[in-house]
Protein backbone atom coordinates (compact mmCIF):
# COMPACT_ATOMS: atom_id res chain seq x y z
CA UNK A 1 0.00 0.00 0.00
CA UNK A 2 1.62 3.83 -0.98
CA UNK A 3 0.19 6.68 -1.81
CA UNK A 4 2.74 8.75 -4.11
CA UNK A 5 2.90 12.91 -4.07
CA UNK A 6 4.52 14.07 -6.44
CA UNK A 7 5.39 17.75 -7.63
CA UNK A 8 6.09 17.69 -11.35
CA UNK A 9 4.69 15.80 -13.82
CA UNK A 10 8.65 13.91 -13.92
CA UNK A 11 7.98 12.45 -10.67
CA UNK A 12 4.53 11.38 -11.15
CA UNK A 13 5.48 9.26 -14.33
CA UNK A 14 8.14 7.54 -11.91
CA UNK A 15 5.94 7.22 -9.26
CA UNK A 16 4.07 5.70 -12.34
CA UNK A 17 7.10 3.48 -13.52
CA UNK A 18 7.52 2.06 -10.24
CA UNK A 19 4.30 0.90 -10.10
CA UNK A 20 2.02 0.76 -13.58
CA UNK A 21 -1.07 -0.26 -12.29
CA UNK A 22 -1.36 2.34 -9.81
CA UNK A 23 -4.50 4.37 -9.46
CA UNK A 24 -4.33 8.21 -10.62
CA UNK A 25 -6.00 10.39 -7.50
CA UNK A 26 -7.22 14.35 -8.70
CA UNK A 27 -9.87 16.15 -7.07
CA UNK A 28 -11.64 12.27 -5.59
CA UNK A 29 -15.16 13.60 -6.35
CA UNK A 30 -15.32 10.57 -8.31
CA UNK A 31 -12.87 8.42 -6.80
CA UNK A 32 -13.56 8.70 -3.44
CA UNK A 33 -16.74 8.05 -3.52
CA UNK A 34 -16.20 4.74 -5.25
CA UNK A 35 -13.91 3.99 -2.51
CA UNK A 36 -16.19 4.86 0.68
CA UNK A 37 -18.42 2.51 -0.92
CA UNK A 38 -16.23 -0.31 -1.63
CA UNK A 39 -16.06 -0.11 -4.95
CA UNK A 40 -12.61 0.57 -6.01
CA UNK A 41 -10.11 -0.82 -3.36
CA UNK A 42 -6.88 0.84 -4.30
CA UNK A 43 -3.13 -0.63 -3.36
CA UNK A 44 -1.37 2.06 -4.79
CA UNK A 45 -2.60 5.52 -5.57
CA UNK A 46 -0.46 8.37 -7.10
CA UNK A 47 -2.14 11.75 -6.14
CA UNK A 48 -1.77 14.25 -8.80
CA UNK A 49 -2.82 17.55 -6.40
CA UNK A 50 0.46 19.34 -6.16
CA UNK A 51 1.67 18.76 -9.41
CA UNK A 52 1.34 22.60 -10.12
CA UNK A 53 1.96 22.09 -14.25
CA UNK A 54 -1.28 20.59 -14.42
CA UNK A 55 -3.01 23.28 -12.93
CA UNK A 56 -3.28 26.29 -15.05
CA UNK A 57 -4.67 26.67 -18.84
CA UNK A 58 -3.48 29.45 -21.59
CA UNK A 59 -4.01 30.13 -24.97
CA UNK A 60 -1.39 30.21 -27.49
CA UNK A 61 -1.82 31.13 -31.41
CA UNK A 62 -5.10 30.16 -31.03
CA UNK A 63 -4.99 27.14 -29.59
CA UNK A 64 -6.04 26.42 -25.73
CA UNK A 65 -4.09 24.35 -23.64
CA UNK A 66 -5.62 23.50 -20.13
CA UNK A 67 -3.99 21.55 -17.70
CA UNK A 68 -5.74 17.92 -16.68
CA UNK A 69 -6.14 19.74 -12.79
CA UNK A 70 -8.08 22.72 -14.05
CA UNK A 71 -11.07 22.90 -12.18
CA UNK A 72 -14.95 23.98 -12.59
CA UNK A 73 -14.39 26.65 -10.46
CA UNK A 74 -11.72 27.61 -12.80
CA UNK A 75 -13.37 27.54 -15.77
CA UNK A 76 -16.58 29.49 -14.23
CA UNK A 77 -14.31 31.98 -12.91
CA UNK A 78 -11.29 32.57 -15.75
CA UNK A 79 -13.15 31.46 -18.32
CA UNK A 80 -16.34 32.84 -18.58
CA UNK A 81 -15.81 35.31 -21.29
CA UNK A 82 -13.97 32.88 -23.71
CA UNK A 83 -15.90 30.05 -23.38
CA UNK A 84 -19.03 30.35 -22.19
CA UNK A 85 -20.35 26.94 -22.70
CA UNK A 86 -17.91 25.92 -20.99
CA UNK A 87 -18.01 27.91 -17.68
CA UNK A 88 -22.15 27.39 -18.36
CA UNK A 89 -21.54 23.33 -17.95
CA UNK A 90 -19.08 23.74 -15.69
CA UNK A 91 -21.53 25.87 -13.13
CA UNK A 92 -23.97 23.24 -13.70
CA UNK A 93 -21.81 20.44 -11.50
CA UNK A 94 -23.02 19.12 -8.34
CA UNK A 95 -21.85 22.17 -5.75
CA UNK A 96 -19.60 24.66 -4.55
CA UNK A 97 -17.53 21.54 -3.01
CA UNK A 98 -17.41 19.65 -6.29
CA UNK A 99 -16.91 22.59 -8.42
CA UNK A 100 -14.11 23.32 -5.86
CA UNK A 101 -12.03 19.77 -6.28
CA UNK A 102 -13.09 17.97 -9.18
CA UNK A 103 -10.95 18.65 -12.52
CA UNK A 104 -11.60 18.28 -16.27
CA UNK A 105 -9.00 15.55 -16.03
CA UNK A 106 -10.88 13.60 -13.63
CA UNK A 107 -13.86 14.02 -15.73
CA UNK A 108 -12.40 12.45 -18.85
CA UNK A 109 -10.79 9.92 -16.33
CA UNK A 110 -14.37 8.94 -15.33
CA UNK A 111 -15.32 9.04 -19.16
CA UNK A 112 -18.68 8.83 -17.67
CA UNK A 113 -21.39 9.44 -20.51
CA UNK A 114 -22.78 12.02 -17.89
CA UNK A 115 -19.76 14.09 -17.32
CA UNK A 116 -20.75 17.54 -18.11
CA UNK A 117 -17.37 18.95 -19.55
CA UNK A 118 -17.52 16.56 -22.67
CA UNK A 119 -19.75 17.70 -25.12
CA UNK A 120 -18.35 21.10 -25.34
CA UNK A 121 -15.02 19.93 -25.57
CA UNK A 122 -16.09 16.95 -28.25
CA UNK A 123 -17.97 19.44 -30.17
CA UNK A 124 -14.35 21.08 -30.44
CA UNK A 125 -12.68 18.53 -31.18
CA UNK A 126 -10.59 18.52 -28.15
CA UNK A 127 -7.15 16.47 -28.12
CA UNK A 128 -5.96 14.41 -24.76
CA UNK A 129 -2.63 14.62 -24.01
CA UNK A 130 -0.91 11.59 -22.18
CA UNK A 131 2.32 12.19 -20.42
CA UNK A 132 3.54 8.61 -19.36
CA UNK A 133 6.87 6.35 -19.41
CA UNK A 134 6.90 5.92 -23.04
CA UNK A 135 6.67 9.93 -23.44
CA UNK A 136 3.62 11.95 -24.65
CA UNK A 137 0.93 10.48 -26.86
CA UNK A 138 -2.45 13.12 -28.52
CA UNK A 139 -5.24 11.38 -29.28
CA UNK A 140 -8.54 12.94 -30.31
CA UNK A 141 -10.83 12.97 -26.98
CA UNK A 142 -13.82 11.30 -29.00
CA UNK A 143 -11.33 7.66 -29.70
CA UNK A 144 -9.51 8.11 -25.98
CA UNK A 145 -12.94 7.91 -24.66
CA UNK A 146 -13.95 3.99 -25.67
CA UNK A 147 -17.09 3.66 -23.95
CA UNK A 148 -18.67 4.38 -20.61
CA UNK A 149 -16.11 4.76 -18.06
CA UNK A 150 -13.44 3.51 -20.44
CA UNK A 151 -10.66 5.03 -21.57
CA UNK A 152 -7.59 4.59 -23.75
CA UNK A 153 -5.27 5.22 -20.96
CA UNK A 154 -2.54 2.86 -20.85
CA UNK A 155 -0.64 1.70 -17.39
CA UNK A 156 2.04 3.86 -16.65
CA UNK A 157 0.12 7.57 -18.09
CA UNK A 158 -1.55 9.90 -16.93
CA UNK A 159 -3.90 12.52 -18.65
CA UNK A 160 -1.74 15.82 -18.44
CA UNK A 161 -3.44 17.93 -20.72
CA UNK A 162 -6.50 18.66 -22.85
CA UNK A 163 -6.18 20.83 -25.87
CA UNK A 164 -8.44 22.45 -28.83
CA UNK A 165 -8.23 25.58 -31.03
CA UNK A 166 -10.15 28.13 -30.64
CA UNK A 167 -13.55 28.83 -32.23
CA UNK A 168 -15.20 32.03 -32.64
CA UNK A 169 -18.75 32.43 -32.39
CA UNK A 170 -21.47 31.79 -30.08
CA UNK A 171 -21.49 29.25 -27.77
CA UNK A 172 -24.17 27.28 -25.69
CA UNK A 173 -24.23 24.24 -23.01
CA UNK A 174 -28.00 22.92 -22.51
CA UNK A 175 -28.69 20.08 -19.60
CA UNK A 176 -31.66 18.43 -18.67
CA UNK A 177 -31.18 16.87 -15.18
CA UNK A 178 -33.90 15.79 -12.03
CA UNK A 179 -33.70 19.15 -10.85
CA UNK A 180 -31.87 22.40 -10.94
CA UNK A 181 -28.84 21.88 -8.31
CA UNK A 182 -26.39 18.82 -8.17
CA UNK A 183 -27.92 16.84 -10.55
CA UNK A 184 -26.30 14.68 -12.78
CA UNK A 185 -27.34 15.34 -16.78
CA UNK A 186 -30.45 12.92 -18.15
CA UNK A 187 -29.37 14.84 -21.32
CA UNK A 188 -26.89 17.53 -22.46
CA UNK A 189 -25.89 19.99 -25.04
CA UNK A 190 -23.30 21.84 -26.22
CA UNK A 191 -23.48 23.74 -29.65
CA UNK A 192 -20.97 26.56 -30.92
CA UNK A 193 -21.51 28.38 -34.27
CA UNK A 194 -18.26 28.20 -35.89
CA UNK A 195 -18.57 31.35 -38.04
CA UNK A 196 -15.10 30.83 -39.77
CA UNK A 197 -15.80 27.96 -41.27
CA UNK A 198 -19.56 28.60 -40.95
CA UNK A 199 -20.09 25.31 -39.55
CA UNK A 200 -22.31 24.01 -36.45
CA UNK A 201 -20.45 21.86 -34.46
CA UNK A 202 -22.51 19.68 -31.82
CA UNK A 203 -21.48 17.38 -28.76
CA UNK A 204 -24.37 15.37 -26.73
CA UNK A 205 -23.86 14.13 -23.26
CA UNK A 206 -25.83 11.22 -21.61
CA UNK A 207 -27.44 9.64 -25.22
CA UNK A 208 -24.93 7.44 -25.95
CA UNK A 209 -21.92 5.16 -24.57
CA UNK A 210 -19.72 8.09 -25.12
CA UNK A 211 -20.26 11.86 -26.77
CA UNK A 212 -22.09 11.82 -29.65
CA UNK A 213 -21.58 14.47 -32.81
CA UNK A 214 -24.32 14.31 -35.04
CA UNK A 215 -22.75 14.50 -38.44
CA UNK A 216 -25.91 14.76 -40.33
CA UNK A 217 -27.44 17.20 -38.78
CA UNK A 218 -24.10 19.17 -37.96
CA UNK A 219 -24.09 19.30 -41.81
CA UNK A 220 -27.59 19.99 -42.21
CA UNK A 221 -27.59 23.24 -40.26
CA UNK A 222 -24.63 24.43 -41.49
CA UNK A 223 -26.07 24.86 -45.00
CA UNK A 224 -29.39 26.33 -43.78
CA UNK A 225 -28.17 29.27 -41.89
CA UNK A 226 -27.68 32.26 -43.41
CA UNK A 227 -24.31 33.25 -41.74
CA UNK A 228 -24.10 36.84 -42.52
CA UNK A 229 -28.07 37.59 -40.79
CA UNK A 230 -28.33 34.63 -38.41
CA UNK A 231 -31.75 33.61 -40.42
CA UNK A 232 -32.60 30.26 -40.68
CA UNK A 233 -36.09 28.87 -41.44
CA UNK A 234 -38.32 27.47 -38.56
CA UNK A 235 -38.68 24.03 -40.49
CA UNK A 236 -34.93 23.59 -41.00
CA UNK A 237 -34.69 23.82 -37.12
CA UNK A 238 -37.23 21.44 -36.83
CA UNK A 239 -35.52 19.10 -38.78
CA UNK A 240 -31.94 19.59 -37.37
CA UNK A 241 -33.31 19.06 -34.12
CA UNK A 242 -34.89 15.20 -35.56
CA UNK A 243 -31.37 14.82 -36.86
CA UNK A 244 -29.51 15.10 -33.88
CA UNK A 245 -31.93 13.35 -31.30
CA UNK A 246 -31.77 10.76 -34.09
CA UNK A 247 -28.17 10.34 -33.81
CA UNK A 248 -28.71 9.39 -30.11
CA UNK A 249 -29.12 5.93 -28.90
CA UNK A 250 -29.47 6.14 -25.32
CA UNK A 251 -30.68 3.99 -22.42
CA UNK A 252 -33.64 3.56 -19.65
CA UNK A 253 -31.64 3.60 -16.62
CA UNK A 254 -33.01 4.90 -13.15
CA UNK A 255 -33.02 8.62 -14.10
CA UNK A 256 -34.81 8.27 -17.04
CA UNK A 257 -36.37 6.65 -20.03
CA UNK A 258 -34.43 6.48 -23.33
CA UNK A 259 -37.79 7.55 -25.00
CA UNK A 260 -37.60 10.76 -22.77
CA UNK A 261 -33.98 11.38 -23.15
CA UNK A 262 -34.44 11.28 -27.37
CA UNK A 263 -37.02 13.74 -26.70
CA UNK A 264 -35.37 16.29 -24.49
CA UNK A 265 -32.05 15.89 -26.78
CA UNK A 266 -34.51 17.13 -29.34
CA UNK A 267 -35.72 20.27 -27.46
CA UNK A 268 -31.89 20.88 -26.14
CA UNK A 269 -30.77 21.17 -30.04
CA UNK A 270 -33.53 23.44 -30.86
CA UNK A 271 -33.06 25.75 -28.34
CA UNK A 272 -29.21 26.00 -28.23
CA UNK A 273 -29.43 26.35 -32.19
CA UNK A 274 -32.17 29.25 -31.91
CA UNK A 275 -29.94 30.77 -29.32
CA UNK A 276 -26.94 30.65 -31.35
CA UNK A 277 -28.68 32.26 -34.50
CA UNK A 278 -29.87 34.88 -32.35
CA UNK A 279 -26.54 35.58 -31.72
CA UNK A 280 -25.60 35.65 -35.02
CA UNK A 281 -28.55 37.95 -35.85
CA UNK A 282 -27.55 40.29 -32.77
CA UNK A 283 -24.47 41.02 -34.64
CA UNK A 284 -20.80 40.37 -35.14
CA UNK A 285 -20.45 41.82 -31.62
CA UNK A 286 -21.66 38.58 -29.81
CA UNK A 287 -20.31 36.17 -32.71
CA UNK A 288 -16.69 37.74 -32.07
CA UNK A 289 -16.48 36.94 -28.54
CA UNK A 290 -15.02 39.39 -25.80
CA UNK A 291 -11.97 39.67 -26.97
CA UNK A 292 -12.00 40.93 -30.56
CA UNK A 293 -15.42 43.35 -28.76
CA UNK A 294 -12.48 44.44 -26.77
CA UNK A 295 -9.42 45.20 -29.49
CA UNK A 296 -12.66 47.64 -31.61
CA UNK B 1 -21.88 3.75 6.23
CA UNK B 2 -18.95 2.09 7.46
CA UNK B 3 -15.10 2.29 6.01
CA UNK B 4 -15.12 -1.32 4.41
CA UNK B 5 -13.70 -3.38 6.49
CA UNK B 6 -10.17 -5.34 5.05
CA UNK B 7 -7.71 -7.64 4.89
CA UNK B 8 -4.75 -5.34 5.90
CA UNK B 9 -1.65 -6.09 4.43
CA UNK B 10 0.29 -2.99 6.95
CA UNK B 11 -1.73 -0.05 8.55
CA UNK B 12 -0.30 3.59 6.95
CA UNK B 13 0.95 6.56 9.09
CA UNK B 14 1.14 10.03 8.07
CA UNK B 15 0.78 12.97 9.72
CA UNK B 16 -1.88 15.87 9.57
CA UNK B 17 -1.99 19.74 10.03
CA UNK B 18 -5.65 19.93 11.52
CA UNK B 19 -6.82 23.34 12.93
CA UNK B 20 -3.09 24.60 13.05
CA UNK B 21 -2.15 21.62 15.30
CA UNK B 22 0.06 18.35 13.78
CA UNK B 23 -1.41 14.97 14.23
CA UNK B 24 0.07 12.08 13.99
CA UNK B 25 -2.49 9.43 12.04
CA UNK B 26 -2.16 5.58 12.27
CA UNK B 27 -4.56 4.63 9.91
CA UNK B 28 -6.37 1.11 9.09
CA UNK B 29 -5.97 1.09 5.26
CA UNK B 30 -4.69 3.47 2.55
CA UNK B 31 -8.37 4.54 1.16
CA UNK B 32 -9.65 6.23 4.59
CA UNK B 33 -11.36 9.33 3.35
CA UNK B 34 -10.20 12.44 5.65
CA UNK B 35 -13.86 12.53 6.87
CA UNK B 36 -13.12 9.40 8.43
CA UNK B 37 -9.23 10.37 9.34
CA UNK B 38 -10.94 13.40 11.45
CA UNK B 39 -13.96 11.54 12.96
CA UNK B 40 -12.65 8.24 14.03
CA UNK B 41 -8.60 8.57 14.09
CA UNK B 42 -8.31 11.97 15.30
CA UNK B 43 -11.63 12.40 17.64
CA UNK B 44 -12.66 15.35 15.81
CA UNK B 45 -15.85 14.53 15.16
CA UNK B 46 -17.57 18.48 13.58
CA UNK B 47 -17.38 17.65 10.13
CA UNK B 48 -20.53 15.24 10.16
CA UNK B 49 -21.12 12.34 7.65
CA UNK B 50 -24.20 11.35 6.15
CA UNK B 51 -24.03 10.03 2.73
CA UNK B 52 -20.30 9.95 2.08
CA UNK B 53 -20.80 10.74 -1.48
CA UNK B 54 -20.15 14.47 -1.67
CA UNK B 55 -23.95 15.12 -1.63
CA UNK B 56 -24.90 16.79 1.69
CA UNK B 57 -22.36 18.96 2.79
CA UNK B 58 -22.46 18.20 6.59
CA UNK B 59 -18.76 17.15 6.27
CA UNK B 60 -17.64 20.55 4.82
CA UNK B 61 -13.76 21.62 5.69
CA UNK B 62 -11.77 23.80 4.36
CA UNK B 63 -8.28 22.82 2.63
CA UNK B 64 -5.31 25.03 2.24
CA UNK B 65 -8.71 27.12 2.39
CA UNK B 66 -10.63 25.60 -0.46
CA UNK B 67 -14.24 24.53 0.29
CA UNK B 68 -14.47 20.92 0.05
CA UNK B 69 -15.90 18.11 0.99
CA UNK B 70 -14.26 15.88 3.15
CA UNK B 71 -15.36 12.64 2.22
CA UNK B 72 -14.50 13.06 -1.38
CA UNK B 73 -10.68 13.73 0.13
CA UNK B 74 -8.19 10.75 1.04
CA UNK B 75 -6.75 11.26 4.00
CA UNK B 76 -3.28 10.30 2.94
CA UNK B 77 -3.30 12.86 0.10
CA UNK B 78 -4.05 16.03 2.29
CA UNK B 79 -0.67 15.55 3.67
CA UNK B 80 1.08 18.77 4.12
CA UNK B 81 -2.39 20.96 3.64
CA UNK B 82 -3.87 22.94 6.19
CA UNK B 83 -7.03 21.39 7.47
CA UNK B 84 -9.81 23.39 9.02
CA UNK B 85 -12.37 21.85 10.54
CA UNK B 86 -15.70 23.93 12.64
CA UNK B 87 -13.69 22.72 15.60
CA UNK B 88 -11.18 25.30 14.76
CA UNK B 89 -13.69 28.26 14.14
CA UNK B 90 -14.71 28.89 17.32
CA UNK B 91 -14.60 27.44 20.68
CA UNK B 92 -17.69 26.78 23.04
CA UNK B 93 -17.07 30.15 24.94
CA UNK B 94 -16.08 31.96 22.13
CA UNK B 95 -18.04 31.49 19.53
CA UNK B 96 -18.23 33.11 16.25
CA UNK B 97 -19.98 36.21 14.84
CA UNK B 98 -21.74 33.63 12.01
CA UNK B 99 -22.24 30.60 15.07
CA UNK B 100 -24.03 33.52 17.48
CA UNK B 101 -26.32 34.74 14.23
CA UNK B 102 -27.26 30.85 13.56
CA UNK B 103 -28.33 30.47 17.35
CA UNK B 104 -30.23 33.94 17.17
CA UNK B 105 -31.96 33.52 14.65
CA UNK B 106 -32.83 29.86 15.11
CA UNK B 107 -30.96 28.19 12.15
CA UNK B 108 -29.97 25.12 13.82
CA UNK B 109 -32.61 22.60 14.81
CA UNK B 110 -31.42 18.99 14.94
CA UNK B 111 -27.99 20.68 14.48
CA UNK B 112 -26.56 17.78 11.96
CA UNK B 113 -25.83 20.19 8.88
CA UNK B 114 -24.78 23.14 10.86
CA UNK B 115 -20.68 22.70 11.55
CA UNK B 116 -21.01 21.87 7.51
CA UNK B 117 -22.64 25.47 7.21
CA UNK B 118 -20.87 26.87 9.69
CA UNK B 119 -17.39 26.22 7.52
CA UNK B 120 -19.25 26.85 4.53
CA UNK B 121 -20.54 30.50 5.36
CA UNK B 122 -17.55 31.37 6.95
CA UNK B 123 -15.87 30.50 3.55
CA UNK B 124 -18.34 32.82 1.65
CA UNK B 125 -18.24 36.16 4.15
CA UNK B 126 -13.96 35.54 4.38
CA UNK B 127 -14.15 35.36 0.01
CA UNK B 128 -17.12 37.78 -0.61
CA UNK B 129 -18.82 39.97 2.67
CA UNK B 130 -20.93 41.64 0.26
CA UNK B 131 -22.73 38.77 -1.43
CA UNK B 132 -25.74 39.35 -2.76
CA UNK B 133 -28.71 37.05 -1.99
CA UNK B 134 -28.54 34.77 -5.02
CA UNK B 135 -25.07 34.20 -4.48
CA UNK B 136 -25.54 33.04 -0.59
CA UNK B 137 -27.98 30.81 -2.18
CA UNK B 138 -25.52 29.38 -4.88
CA UNK B 139 -22.53 29.21 -1.58
CA UNK B 140 -24.62 27.15 0.42
CA UNK B 141 -26.58 25.02 -2.09
CA UNK B 142 -24.48 22.10 -1.52
CA UNK B 143 -25.22 22.19 2.24
CA UNK B 144 -28.45 20.00 3.00
CA UNK B 145 -30.48 20.73 5.60
CA UNK B 146 -33.65 19.03 6.07
CA UNK B 147 -34.98 21.00 8.90
CA UNK B 148 -34.88 24.72 8.62
CA UNK B 149 -36.15 25.18 5.27
CA UNK B 150 -33.14 27.80 4.53
CA UNK B 151 -35.47 30.60 5.54
CA UNK B 152 -33.60 31.25 8.83
CA UNK B 153 -30.32 30.22 7.66
CA UNK B 154 -30.47 33.03 5.07
CA UNK B 155 -31.53 35.35 8.11
CA UNK B 156 -28.60 34.85 9.66
CA UNK B 157 -25.98 34.79 7.13
CA UNK B 158 -27.77 38.56 6.29
CA UNK B 159 -27.66 39.74 10.16
CA UNK B 160 -24.17 39.12 10.05
CA UNK B 161 -23.73 40.69 7.21
CA UNK B 162 -25.58 43.76 8.63
CA UNK B 163 -23.42 43.02 11.69
CA UNK B 164 -20.04 43.23 9.87
CA UNK B 165 -21.09 46.42 7.64
CA UNK B 166 -21.80 48.06 10.84
CA UNK B 167 -18.31 47.34 12.90
C1 LIG C 1 -22.00 15.21 -5.38
C2 LIG C 1 -21.38 15.06 -6.73
C3 LIG C 1 -21.96 15.69 -7.82
C4 LIG C 1 -21.40 15.56 -9.08
N1 LIG C 1 -21.99 16.20 -10.13
C5 LIG C 1 -21.46 16.09 -11.36
C6 LIG C 1 -22.06 16.75 -12.47
O1 LIG C 1 -23.06 17.45 -12.33
N2 LIG C 1 -21.48 16.60 -13.69
C7 LIG C 1 -20.35 15.86 -13.87
O2 LIG C 1 -19.86 15.76 -14.99
N3 LIG C 1 -19.77 15.21 -12.84
C8 LIG C 1 -20.30 15.30 -11.60
N4 LIG C 1 -19.71 14.64 -10.56
C9 LIG C 1 -18.57 13.76 -10.82
C10 LIG C 1 -17.19 14.37 -10.63
O3 LIG C 1 -17.24 15.49 -9.80
C11 LIG C 1 -16.55 14.78 -11.97
O4 LIG C 1 -16.51 13.70 -12.86
C12 LIG C 1 -15.13 15.34 -11.76
O5 LIG C 1 -14.72 15.96 -12.96
C13 LIG C 1 -14.10 14.29 -11.37
O6 LIG C 1 -12.85 14.94 -11.22
P1 LIG C 1 -11.88 14.65 -9.99
O7 LIG C 1 -10.71 15.53 -10.16
O8 LIG C 1 -12.61 14.74 -8.73
O9 LIG C 1 -11.49 13.13 -10.32
P2 LIG C 1 -11.09 11.93 -9.36
O10 LIG C 1 -12.26 11.51 -8.58
O11 LIG C 1 -9.84 12.24 -8.63
O12 LIG C 1 -10.76 10.84 -10.47
C14 LIG C 1 -11.77 10.36 -11.34
C15 LIG C 1 -11.20 9.26 -12.23
O13 LIG C 1 -10.29 9.79 -13.18
C16 LIG C 1 -8.99 9.26 -12.98
N5 LIG C 1 -8.10 10.41 -13.16
C17 LIG C 1 -8.13 11.57 -12.47
N6 LIG C 1 -7.20 12.42 -12.95
C18 LIG C 1 -6.56 11.77 -13.94
C19 LIG C 1 -5.49 12.10 -14.83
N7 LIG C 1 -4.90 13.31 -14.80
N8 LIG C 1 -5.09 11.18 -15.72
C20 LIG C 1 -5.70 9.97 -15.79
N9 LIG C 1 -6.71 9.59 -14.99
C21 LIG C 1 -7.14 10.47 -14.09
C22 LIG C 1 -8.99 8.65 -11.62
O14 LIG C 1 -8.10 7.56 -11.54
C23 LIG C 1 -10.42 8.20 -11.47
O15 LIG C 1 -10.64 6.99 -12.11
C24 LIG C 1 -20.24 14.77 -9.27
C25 LIG C 1 -19.64 14.15 -8.16
C26 LIG C 1 -20.20 14.30 -6.90
C27 LIG C 1 -19.53 13.64 -5.74
S1 LIG D 1 -20.78 13.20 4.05
FE1 LIG D 1 -19.51 14.29 2.71
S2 LIG D 1 -20.91 15.35 1.48
FE2 LIG D 1 -22.21 14.09 2.67
S1 LIG E 1 -30.93 21.65 11.23
FE1 LIG E 1 -31.43 19.58 10.88
S2 LIG E 1 -30.50 19.24 8.94
FE2 LIG E 1 -30.27 21.35 9.19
Amino acid sequence: MSVARPTTVADAIDALSAAPDADLLAGGTDFMVEVNFGHRRPRRIVALRRVDELRGWRRVDGVYDLGALVTYRQIEDELADELPAFAAAARTVGSPQIRNAGTIGGNIGTASPAGDALPLLAALDAQVVCDGVDGRRTMPLREFIVGPKQIERRDGELIARVRFDRCRGPQHFLKVGQRNAMAISLVSLALVADIDARRVRVGIGSAAPRPVRPAEAEAFASAAIDWTTGDIAPDDVAAFADMVAAATSPITDHRGTAEYRVHAVAVLARRALQRAVRDLADGPDIADGPEMRRQR
Amino acid sequence: MTQPSTVNDESVTYGLRVNGREHGVQAGWLGESLLYVLRERLGLPGAKNACEQGECGSCSVLLDDVLVCACCVLGADAVGSDIRTVEGIGQPDSLTDVQCAFLAEGAVQCGFCTPGLIVAVHDLLDRSPDADELAVREAISGNLCRCTGYGRIFAAVAAVQRERADA
